[in-house]
């Protein structure tokens, strides 16, 4: 199974070594050469240095081939355009794009893209710890 | 008119200041902060800071009266491209009109659907060949939704179909003749009309036949 992920930072990278472990073959898209260090001295997989959003590095990287992609530049805008022409120029079953911004999270998600949005998750876990622990001191009293 | 301008830059403003100056109602979004001081100046309360592609910005410029037309002029192309779908599928406006910076992205505005573009290089680009036409075939126009272009190609004393009646030339499959120029009059290309040196000829074709239709008309 091939993967491309796009945008090598804390999760891309850390994605990118995951899916490596479990056997996948990797390709990392970053437009920074040394968020390499980021994948190790072991990386064994392909890594692609450009926007993510270059047809040509696209291709470079096995984008035709591929059987999922994952979206994760610092950049919301960006990773909406990258999985959009990886859903309908490439056909790409299986497309994970990253968003920060709840709302446009919200909307992505109603054109049918697959999207992973911590800050709702932190979110939701802040209120839950705050709940958690007012139930916890009311229990106390 | 209402319209929604995002991206308050040498295109933006002076957009803006064209269409206040005819009457127009516009509200003008720009994100830089000392580019938005001195927007403001002059625009007053009909620029808003903020990056266009926040809903919240959006919506407190006003884009759920919605606006008539919304202009997506950053310098951004991804920018342009999320705005110009938020505009349309989230917030119903009707009309978008989106700049394209970097002309290799123009294949994603097509792929997304957002039209008309416009491209400062590709308008240039268009001038360049009309001034040095590229294998004697000029691009006239591009009919996007239609799938269909219009060009232009003047008839050398050694082109390929000089000489030949209409009827004679092998046109490929999907392309046709418009027009004739003779003389600066216009005529129907009927079949019987045979093609002579300095003629300017329209034909219409599908994008991707240039090549065919340059064979036949130009060189072989």
């Amino acid at each position: 199974m091939k993967v491309i992920v796009v945008g090598c930072g804390r999760v891309g990278s850390a994605v990118a070594l995951d899916l490596s472990k479990e056997g996948w073959d990797v390709s990392v898209i970053d437009e920074r050469e040394d968020s390499l260090g980021r994948l190790g001295d072991a990386w064994s997989g392909g890594f692609f240095v450009g926007q993510g959003i270059d047809l040509q590095l696209l291709r470079q990287a096995g984008i035709e081939d591929a059987d999922a992609v994952v979206v994760t530049t610092d950049g919301d805008n960006t990773n909406i355009v990258i999985g959009q022409v990886a859903q309908k120029m490439f056909s790409i079953g299986t497309v994970v794009v990253r968003l920060l911004d709840p709302a446009r999270a919200e909307f992505y998600r109603t054109r049918g893209l697959n999207i992973v949005c911590p800050t709702s998750s932190a979110i939701a876990g802040v209120i839950e710890a705050v709940h958690a622990y007012q139930g916890a001191t009311a229990a106390a009293n | 008119m209402y319209l929604l301008i995002a991206g308050g830059g040498k295109v933006g403003s002076n957009l803006a200041r064209t269409l206040i100056r005819s009457g127009h109602e516009v509200t003008l979004i720009e994100q830089r902060s000392p580019r938005f001081d001195t927007l403001e100046a002059e625009f007053e309360h009909q620029v808003h800071k903020g990056d266009a592609t926040e809903l919240s910005v959006l919506e407190r410029a006003g884009i759920r009266r919605p606006p008539d037309i919304v202009v997506a002029v950053t310098g951004d192309d991804e920018d342009n491209m999320v705005i110009c779908q938020l505009a349309r599928e989230r917030y119903g406006v009707e009309k978008v009109i989106a700049r394209v910076n970097d002309p290799r992205n123009g294949a994603y505005f097509d792929l997304l659907g957002i039209a008309p573009t416009v491209s400062a290089t590709g308008s240039i680009m268009a001038l360049i060949e009309h001034e040095v036409p590229e294998h004697g075939m000029i691009h006239l126009l591009e009919l996007r939704k239609e799938n269909l272009e219009i060009v232009e190609v003047t008839v050398a004393d050694d082109a390929a179909c000089c000489g030949k009646t209409i009827k004679q030339v092998a046109l490929p499959e999907g392309s046709r003749l418009i027009s004739v120029v003779r003389h600066g009059k216009a005529e129907v290309p009927l079949d019987t009309l045979m093609l002579e040196p300095g003629d300017s000829l329209l034909a219409i074709l599908e994008p991707g036949k240039e090549d065919e239709l340059r064979k036949a008309l130009v060189k072989e």
